[in-house]
């Protein structure tokens, strides 16, 4: 359930503390002021991320004091040393990224939880318990979350001592027994869904308790599609972590790269060039169209207005066979390369891309005035899975889910990065939070991106395409933040021994939206959650890693 | 709503005659075989042979059930893609159900992840005999990116036995149609 995390305030005195400009220096005196050892290290090692490191016994507290202070909770991921666990947790606070780190020992692996304080921690870091073994002692639901029945309640697999290849028992049994949350009563029904889905989407499980029509409760089963990446990434070289992260989310394929190149170079010390930069913006720009194409076209197949589907699945598939003739591929995949761009733009497609902008343009108004005058695509999406403001405040969400529900966080404006640095980045806001204002927030960053991708192409400057890599020490470490379509997308590495990558944790949107679906769809009929999931549309693959 | 009959109109039909193949894929001597593009005839001339294949057998309808068993869902998208008005696959008579029992063809993306072995199986097993089951992308042909580890079985014909795959990263909507058309016109 959600907790505000200004309600968990209580206790803790913040005016006492001065309202120094630097967010990261007034938390670090609140901590002080609150009786935790912390260092603040300088530089972080991390850049532009900042980082305090507290004792392992300090960590809830410390998060509690992060929640009284506005912190936004953006993620959790462990690190196996050999002796110790080491544990960052990713916090931001106006555009300032802060990483709070402690170490536990390996044989002794017991932290207090950041879930009591933070909703959003609650399944990240019950998937660090089932890939490392570390145990929350005060978290609300001890329940195994990522592990089904590959492997045994006492095998960790990110665990260095553990192999890639696993035990490889014979088969693996289905989860049948998973404890989920059930209502009593004459009148309730309960629905088992997936997690093999009626259509052509990825596998998931989902259980409501409803009442007649109506849900009730919905419980979401994830890591169906767990495929070991962040174990797979373990001893590959730049070259082949970039086509990994390509692969995290095929829909959000640029998104991940970019933000896994970004933190290997921030790791080298290596700086892409100017041109490379515009380069990715512009392919990141096209997959956020193309995606919003497609998924507005979708939420209109769901609720039956066929007009919408075909409409902008045409326009969609246009984009993508342009990305094939401009890119050599439909969806852009391993088009970032660590160190810059595998992919360049001719004067003369540049000028052809500016041509299909003004088309596209065009049709948009086109389509746009006959969704408008339809009220019965409007009857289905208005007041449809309602996600209220302080509920996506307290999770954190992410993209145009925070966006639709007053959410204004975007990467590209709070913590920008080239070319965005240079860019007016203009980010559309709704506050109705429903089916609707999804909808709209997205035509919306469609306009966006198309004004965007217009002054890039008139700015794109002359030069290079890669950079001259350095291969970073052992044990060099960086971090990546970019604005993803679906929203931000964190990434750490580690780089080992000549240049390989020792962890790579990738924290896809999804991972904190998905939360969101279980509260948004309360009420509604079961007929609507189609339309319903469509509008937040996670990425399983990106969850379930 | 005149805007829309009239935006329909303009729009006009827009499903595009199945172009050949650019280069010939060698087949495999053994395993499954990978489904190419026949380089001798256009595509149009195999859908109609393919059609007079899911007359006789198929009573003119051909069911296709999907099942991603661990794709980066990248596959997912271009399956999608079949369906827009360019593509438009049903016009061969080939069509995604919802059931397995109502399916012709088990369509597997991805690697199979240990987690979906057990729901992959058990699709596989729901359906009525005969049946065919078509790898697509990489990843359930050969394991692609991900291969076999503590949470991958690795390509789809390490777990259901698999009558042809469809390479590519993702394959293009294209390559699929050719696919399921070539499987069934062998
Ligand atoms: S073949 Fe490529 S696109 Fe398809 S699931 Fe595998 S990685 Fe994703």
């Amino acid at each position: 359930m959600p907790e505000l995390s200004s309600q968990q305030a209580v206790g803790i005195d913040v005016s006492a503390v001065a309202d120094t400009a630097d967010p990261v220096h007034r938390f670090y005196s609140v901590l002080g002021s609150g009786n935790i050892r912390a260092a603040l290290i300088e530089p972080s090692g991390l850049p532009p991320a900042r980082l305090i490191e507290v004792q392992s016994g300090d960590w809830g507290k410390a998060s509690q004091h992060a929640a009284a202070e506005s912190w936004r909770w953006a993620g959790v991921w462990a690190e196996d040393l050999g002796v110790d666990l080491e544990i960052n947790a990713c916090l931001e606070r106006r555009g300032a990224y802060l990483i709070l780190r402690t170490r536990v020992r390996a044989n002794h692996p017991e932290l207090p939880s950041h879930a009591p304080h933070y909703w959003a921690a609650d399944r990240p870091e019950r998937h660090i318990h089932d890939l490392f073994g570390i145990r929350f002692s005060d978290h609300p639901d001890p329940r195994r979350w990522t592990r089904h029945q590959a492997w045994d309640e006492h095998t960790f697999p990110l665990r260095k001592s553990l192999a890639v290849a696993g035990d490889q028992p014979l088969e693996t049994a289905p989860d049948c027994d998973y404890p989920f949350l059930k209502a009593q009563g004459a009148s309730v029904n309960e629905i088992p869904v997936g997690p093999v889905h009626a259509g052509t989407i990825e596998p998931g499980h989902f259980r409501f308790q409803a009442i007649g029509e109506t849900v009730l409760h919905l419980e979401e089963r994830l890591g169906y599609v767990h495929k070991g990446i962040e174990k797979l990434a373990e001893g590959r070289d730049r070259a082949a972590l970039a086509r990994l992260a390509g692969r995290v989310s095929g829909d959000c394929t640029v998104g991940h790269t970019w933000a896994a190149c970004m933190a290997m170079e921030r790791a080298a010390g290596v700086e892409i060039p100017l041109r490379a930069a515009y380069l990715r913006g512009i392919l990141a720009e096209r997959e956020r169209v193309i995606n919003h194409l497609g998924d507005l076209g979708a939420l209109c197949n769901d609720v039956g207005f066929l007009f919408g589907y075909y409409e902008f699945g045409r326009l969609r598939e246009l984009w993508l066979r342009e990305n094939l003739a401009w890119f050599g591929h439909r969806l852009m995949m391993d088009r970032i390369v660590p160190g810059g761009v595998a992919v360049n733009l001719s004067q003369d497609r540049a000028e052809r891309m500016r041509q299909s902008l003004d088309a596209l343009r065009r049709e948009l108004d086109e389509l746009i005035t006959i969704l408008d005058a339809n009220s019965s695509l409007e009857d289905r999406l208005v007041g449809a899975g309602l996600l209220a403001t302080d509920t996506a405040a307290a999770l954190g969400a992410l993209g145009f889910v925070g966006r639709a529900s007053g959410q204004t966080f975007d990467v590209r404006k709070d913590a920008p990065y080239a070319p965005y640095d240079r860019l007016p980045v203009r980010v559309p806001l709704e506050d109705q939070g429903d089916v609707s204002s999804r909808f709209w927030v997205r035509y919306k960053e469609l306009r966006a991106a198309l004004r965007l991708l217009e002054q890039m192409l008139r700015d794109l400057p002359a030069g290079e395409l890669t950079t001259v890599w350095q291969t970073p020490r052992e044990h060099a470490a960086g971090f990546g933040a970019v604005e993803s379509w679906r929203g931000e997308i964190l990434c750490y590495v580690r780089f080992g021994e000549g240049g390989l990558i020792r962890r790579y944790y990738p924290r896809d949107p999804s991972i904190i939206n998905w939360p969101a679906l279980e509260q948004l769809v309360l009420g509604n009929i079961v007929p609507d959650f189609p339309v319903c999931n469509k509008s937040v549309n996670g990425s399983y693959s990106g969850h379930d890693l | 709503m005149l805007r829309l009959y009239g935006k329909i109109f303009k729009t006009g039909v827009l499903t595009e005659r199945v172009p050949a193949a650019a280069k010939p894929v060698p087949a495999r001597a053994e395993g499954p075989v990978p489904i190419s593009a026949e380089v001798d005839e256009t595509i149009q001339r195999a859908g109609e042979r393919l059609k007079t294949v899911v007359d006789r057998r198929f009573r003119g309808s051909l069911a296709i059930r999907q099942v991603d068993s661990g794709s980066c869902n990248g596959c997912e998208l271009e399956i999608h893609a079949l369906n827009n008005v360019y593509y438009g696959i049903e016009r061969f008579g080939v069509h995604f159900v919802a059931s397995p029992r109502h399916a012709d063809i088990l369509l597997v993306t991805g690697p199979v992840s240990r987690h979906m072995e057990a729901a992959l199986k058990r699709t596989y097993e729901a359906m009525a005999d005969p049946k065919w089951v078509l790898a697509a992308g990489d990843c359930g042909a050969c394991g692609g990116e991900f291969g076999v580890s503590y949470a991958s079985c690795g390509a789809v014909a390490n777990v259901i036995p698999v009558d042809g795959v469809i390479p590519g990263c993702p394959p293009a909507p294209i390559a699929l149609i050719r696919g399921i058309l070539d499987l069934l016109a062998r």
